[in-house]
């Protein structure tokens, strides 16, 4: 699914209010492909390069064009989609309030306090940390590695989101179930010389490395 | 300033009602203005703990609905003029409870007493997050079991996130009361150890109540333990405990461990 901007004139006017909603949502267009829908200018609108410039200095990422006159010059990179591919959908809100740097944005997450039972703690951009322990029933979910600096009791499910390299690290090992990248091991399965030990998880190949810390 | 405080645990039948009743009658007997309220509607105890059982007439229900007006349901105990009691309703359910009810209920009590004692429910339904909703400081009451210590671990966890103080960013005071403490097993390693269970659930220790004889025929005979037996081993780990509450700072007792006669004539066995 793509947006779709469509410019109206004066263009001067309409790149102010572009700008406006770029600086309220400064993330608005992160990622986001954009389709040009060129309709609305007239047909002897010379400078289109020009625009898709400006738009692309912007940091708005176009993938393709619409509703270009064929003899406007400078859209070469940008070809018209082809027209059985389009359909636009209904127009989608923006949203309007100011984002400052949020949660969301960072790609760490530490937490200073145990992780209760029935507790869960999810986080797909990155490494988590756990100040306190994790409880028997509670779980924590990474995109990167699980620090705990208190002892894991609960679930531990690092690498969420395909990373093979992530890590789990805890000050004491009590797992009722680890892994990593998809990779699991339950208690049973572990190594029984390691509970109550300072411990770390990683993947080899397919296989769940675990060893003590020190 | 009044101090509302949930007595609540997860688990079923590790003693709320019981510690909700002693630790109430030990706060009035520290001549406290107390209130002891039942939240566990449809399967009400406190009135039998407190043996005021056929003294009830309206109910916590009456007064949230409004069918009655809170002096008409409030139960003055007949030892302690200090101690009154707000009783359940058996008939109802919790979902008789409203969260604007309970609110009203709870500000009208903060105008009449010092210490407002809430027995929660089991479970971490609609009736346990409402006796907890409003609380100032909650007591765990936890046995040194596995299942008692996990599902007060969820309680804890609750505790921070659905009370109105949590939803303030407040933090809730909460202490563990550790109860059905059996010296000679805890000795033979047949339950967890004190410090297992405080390393796990990581909140401070309100006191080490022992099973005993006396809690349970207190409970039966519709006198709180630190009424019926104030020289029993449980009524002053309770008084002790009432003291914490208050802000005192005492050295917990590990209750002794008590041993039979048979077993000490024949304690350890000869090594072959």
């Amino acid at each position: 699914m793509a947006l779709v901007l469509a410019p109206e004139l004066p263009v001067e006017d309409w790149l102010d209010a572009l700008d406006a909603q770029i600086e309220r949502s400064p993330s608005f267009f992160d990622g986001r492909p954009v389709v040009l829908d060129l309709a609305a200018l007239p047909i002897e609108q010379p400078n289109v390069a020009g625009l898709l410039h400006t738009l692309h200095d912007r940091g708005i990422r176009i993938i393709g064009t619409e509703g270009a006159h064929p003899s406007w010059q400078g859209l070469e990179p940008w070809a018209p989609l082809h027209a059985n591919s389009t359909r636009p959908a209904r127009p989608i809100d923006v949203p309007d309030e100011p984002r400052q740097i949020s949660p969301n944005d960072l790609t760490s997450l530490v937490i200073d306090q145990p992780v209760r039972s029935g507790q869960s703690v999810v986080f797909e951009k990155g490494d988590v940390s756990i100040i306190g322990s994790v409880a028997s029933g509670a779980e924590v979910i990474a995109g990167g590695s699980i620090h705990i600096y208190g002892t894991l009791r609960g679930r531990a499910i690092a690498g969420l989101t395909g990373n093979h390299h992530a890590r789990i690290f805890c000050r004491r090992m009590e797992a009722e179930l680890l892994a990593i990248d998809g990779v699991y091991q339950t208690a049973d399965d572990m190594n029984a010389a390691l509970r109550g030990k300072p411990a770390q998880a990683w993947l080899a190949g397919e296989a769940m490395m675990l060893a003590t810390l020190d | 300033m009044a101090t509302v405080v949930v007595v609540t645990s997860g688990k079923g039948g590790v003693g709320k009602t019981t510690s909700t009743a002693a630790l109430g009658a030990a706060l009035a007997q520290q001549d406290q203005n107390v209130v002891v309220v039942d939240f566990d509607v449809g399967l009400r105890n406190l009135d039998l703990v407190m043996g005021a059982e056929r003294r009830v007439v309206f109910d916590l229900i009456n007064v949230v609905q409004g069918d009655a007006k809170l002096p008409q349901a409030l139960i003055r105990d007949k030892r302690i003029d200090t101690l009154s009691l707000l009783p359940a309703s058996q008939t109802r359910d919790k979902d008789a409870l409203t969260a604007e009810g309970v609110t009203r209920v709870i500000d009208e009590l903060r105008d009449r007493f010092d210490w407002i004692i809430c027995d929660s429910p089991a479970g971490i339904e609609r009736g346990a997050t409402l006796a907890m909703r409003h609380a100032d400081t909650a007591v765990v009451v936890t046995n040194p079991e596995v299942s008692s210590v996990r599902d007060s671990d969820r309680i804890i966890g609750m505790l921070d996130a659905k009370t109105a103080r949590a939803e303030k960013g407040e933090r809730i005071e909460k202490h563990l009361l550790l109860t059905r403490y059996d010296g000679a097993r805890a000795s033979r390693g047949e339950m967890l150890k004190t410090e297992d269970v405080l390393e796990i659930l990581s909140i401070p220790l309100l006191g080490i109540i022992p099973e005993s004889e006396e809690v349970l025929r207190a409970s039966n005979l519709g006198a709180p333990v630190t009424i019926g037996t104030p020289n029993s081993p449980a009524a002053k780990a309770y008084f002790d405990a009432a003291r914490r509450l208050r802000g005192e700072t005492l050295v917990v007792k590990v209750p002794p461990q008590r041993r039979s006669i048979m077993s000490r004539l024949f304690g350890r066995r000869a090594v072959a």
